[in-house]
């Protein structure tokens, strides 16, 4: 092999050279920072412009962070121990505001000494939706959801233990009767039965039975009043209740609009473009002033109920479009298909259609949550003390009157863990699905 | 004004529903609470503290009538509303007495038919500039940025103001007092209006306060009460009264101090009527004898109350001025406990 260049060629190398380093602008740290910051004058203009910007961002927002101050009684106080530990005029953020009010953003007026309420009942919620978020724990475990919003409920509210107790019976009820009613007749007039036992049971059975067994067995809570409810724990009640109902209402009205029945189909589309046609807050004020007139004079309608109810409709109109979408996104072989097994139409739905509509669907629902959960803020406006709100009330005290981004950031921030995990989780979902479809 | 005359409308149908439920009197009583509007946050006049409970000079006057019907001034459902929801709230019977800092008005005295019970502070409203401005006077203001707040009295009184005077101005709306201290720090606005007893709150609050001054013309009339509903006059006789027995308590020097002592029986006659020791102007509007004594207990008298939120000891610091008694130079004058 050697002689074969002999003639051709004066040198041949025979032998590998060891490895070496590659130079030092295409390796490491440098090589990025030139591909991906200085590739080009274009380039290298954008990144020195950013560079400025967040630079000067960070020159403002560090120090006001890193000079904060968090135990004071008030913010003049907070000014004067800055002054001694920056000098005066420097930029400093006063949280003690927070340290002095955090139970109010969080919990509201609710008594301080049944904090432990909200917060089991909080730890309930995460157990009753750990089941149904994460399909890989026991099934069994679902029953306890089911029950978990009456535990909510009381734990929340309070009063005799009864009252949630005779409306889970109501619904209990409601469902033995859907179960005979449907081996004779259809399953709408089934449906329709159980609806009905269920309004006679709390039309007829539930006061007296209420009254009755607090007399005999009281079990109970001090009651708390929906007045007493505010900060964030108001926000995440309203939030979560609303997207835990508007869900299967949502559902129920798309489906409604695919309809062929007449009657329903246009009671769907005029109730989703109605309310979808309208902004929150003229929903909010709605429930909050023109209902007021429609009643009758002293009926006690709690505002917060009112509002839960309204919230509901409006997201649940918005998700009946997104499930609406996903409808619309499955091929019509889907449909042909399962008619062609013979199925009727809720087993077709249930088992064939809606698992791959909704999975199609779960940005859309996701997104549409995440922004309900924070329209919950507009509130404020019909005069419910929300987190925002309660920054209003709490400014309003001469202690912290001037006390202004503080507040905002510990809200933002509140909000932001909520609204980011909700987020997280859909992404996990939907890796989870995709993986289904290979 | 189309959302006054909307709110009009709604009011009468409220009042067509509520005429009704006439007898407040007893519908508080029979609920054992007293519901009452307050503003969802004023520096002085209703904010809670750290613990929940309402405080404020609006929020004392829930609380003395409160005491004087349900002998208990803790005995109050205090609902928050917004410059929005109040007069609603008050009309639809959602609350009893609205103490939320309200301007006495010919239009919402008679056409949103609300009863004014009188007035516990005379505010009026002003202008507040850096001083390195160098105006001294609001007649020099031509020209300016002016951060205001929407959906107020105030609104129009600047227009009015600028108007008669032949100047121009620039309005900078704003919806809170808090987002308007950071624009006018801010410099998005050369002067900041509204009520004077906000701006020197607002002032208090600030770093330097010397830095800034508030112009001495005050360009409206801003009398501010509490109101209850038309239809009922008995309810509303008893809110007047309340009020007027805790500015006649200062006149004549009853104190939440020596108001047990003074109840054992004075040489006064009139004390001794306001007390309940002597006469029966308690039955004469469905109460015991005693709900004046009551009323005066809850948190003291007019002057003691001024000093406790409002006075030059707080932080807001503002003096009495027109809100002296009359014998002193101001505005306040209780009729006669006869």
């Amino acid at each position: 092999m050697s002689d074969t260049h002999a003639q051709t060629a004066r040198f041949v190398r025979e032998s590998m050279l060891p490895e070496r380093e590659p130079p030092l602008a295409e390796v490491g740290a440098v090589k990025w920072v030139r591909e991906n910051l200085f590739s080009g004058w274009l380039n290298i203009l954008l990144t020195v412009v950013s560079a400025v910007v967040i630079g000067w961002i960070l020159l403002h927002i560090v120090p006001w962070f890193w000079n904060s101050v968090w135990k004071a009684g008030s913010l003049s106080q907070c000014r004067e121990i800055r002054d001694e530990a920056f000098g005066p005029g420097a930029s400093s953020a006063c949280f003690a505001v927070i340290t002095d009010r955090w139970h109010q953003l969080v919990f509201g007026f609710y008594p301080q000494t049944l904090y432990w309420r909200p917060v089991t009942a909080l730890i309930v919620f995460l157990i009753a939706a750990s089941p149904v978020l994460f399909p890989r724990l026991p099934r069994q475990a679902l029953w306890f959801s089911a029950i978990s919003p009456f535990i909510m409920f009381w734990l929340l509210w309070g009063g005799s233990v009864w009252a949630p107790l005779s409306v889970l019976l109501g619904i209990v009820l409601a469902y033995v009767a859907f179960r005979i009613a449907s081996r004779f007749v259809s399953p709408v007039l089934a449906m329709l039965a159980g609806v009905a036992v269920a309004v006679l049971c709390w039309g007829l059975l539930a006061g007296p039975l209420t009254t009755d067994m607090s007399r005999i067995l009281p079990i109970r809570l001090r009651a708390v009043g929906s007045d007493d409810f505010g900060g964030f724990m108001l926000s995440f009640i309203i939030g979560v209740s609303a997207i835990i109902l508007s869900l299967p209402l949502g559902i129920l009205l798309a489906l409604g609009r695919q309809s062929d029945l007449f009657f329903i189909n246009k009671v769907s589309v005029a109730f989703i473009e109605l309310i979808r046609g309208v902004p929150l807050i003229v929903w909010l004020f709605t429930a909050s002033l023109l209902l007021n007139y429609f009643l009758p004079p002293g009926t006690n309608f709690d505002l917060m109920l009112r509002v839960i109810i309204m919230v509901t409709l409006f997201s649940a109109a918005y998700i009946a479009e997104v499930v609406r979408g996903g409808l619309a996104a499955l091929p019509k072989g889907q449909y042909e298909g399962a008619d062609s097994l013979g199925l009727d139409y809720w087993q077709s739905m249930r088992l064939i259609i809606l698992p791959q509509a909704l999975k199609i669907s779960i940005p859309g629902i996701v997104n549409t949550f995440i922004g309900l959960f924070k329209d919950t803020t507009l509130v404020v406006f019909i005069g419910l003390l929300d987190p925002i709100g309660l920054s209003n009330a709490i400014r309003a005290s001469t202690d912290w009157n001037g006390v202004y981004f503080e507040l905002f950031v510990f809200i933002g921030l509140m909000f932001f863990i909520c609204c980011f995990s909700m987020s997280r989780y859909s992404i996990a979902l939907e890796k989870k699905l995709q993986r289904e479809h290979r | 004004m189309n959302k006054t005359a909307f709110l009009g409308a709604l009011t009468v149908t409220g009042l067509a529903a509520g005429a009704a439920a006439a007898a407040t009197l007893d519908d508080v009583r029979d609920r054992g609470t007293l519901n009452c509007g307050v503003s969802t946050g004023l520096t002085g006049f209703s904010a809670p503290d750290a613990n929940g409970n309402w405080e404020g000079f609006d929020v004392a006057v829930c609380r003395a009538v409160a005491a004087a019907v349900l002998e208990d001034p803790e005995a109050v459902e205090f609902v928050p509303t917004t410059g929005q929801t109040r007069f609603t709230a008050l009309a639809s019977g959602e609350i009893d007495l609205l103490a939320r800092n309200t301007t006495w008005t010919f239009s919402r005295d008679n056409d949103l038919k609300f009863e004014f019970v009188g007035v516990n502070y005379y505010d009026g409203q002003g202008f507040m500039v850096p001083k390195e401005l160098g105006v001294t006077s609001a007649k020099d203001l031509g020209g300016a940025t002016v951060c205001i707040q929407t959906g107020t009295t105030t609104e129009l009184n600047l227009a009015d103001f600028f108007r008669t005077n032949n100047m121009e101005y620039e309005p900078v709306p704003i919806e809170t007092n808090a987002e308007a201290q950071q624009q006018y720090l801010a410099d998005a606005c050369d002067v900041y209006t509204t009520d004077a007893s906000g701006l020197a709150a607002t002032r208090a609050s600030f770093e330097n306060p010397g830095d800034h001054v508030i112009l001495p013309e005050i360009i409206s009339k801003e009398p501010l009460g509490p109101l209850v509903r038309h239809g009922d006059n008995e309810w509303g006789d008893i809110a007047r009264w309340t009020l007027n027995a805790l500015i006649a308590a200062e006149e004549y020097g009853v104190t939440s101090a020596n108001i047990e002592e003074l109840s054992q029986g004075t040489q006064n006659p009139e004390v001794n009527r306001l007390l309940g020791t002597e006469g029966n102007l308690g039955e004469m509007i469905g109460l015991d004898a005693e709900w004046a004594k009551r009323a005066i207990m809850a948190g003291g008298n007019y002057g003691e109350l001024f000093e406790r939120y409002l006075g030059e000891s707080t932080p807001v610091g503002l003096a009495r001025g027109l809100n002296a008694q009359w014998t002193d130079g101001g505005l306040l004058y209780a009729p006669p406990f006869r």
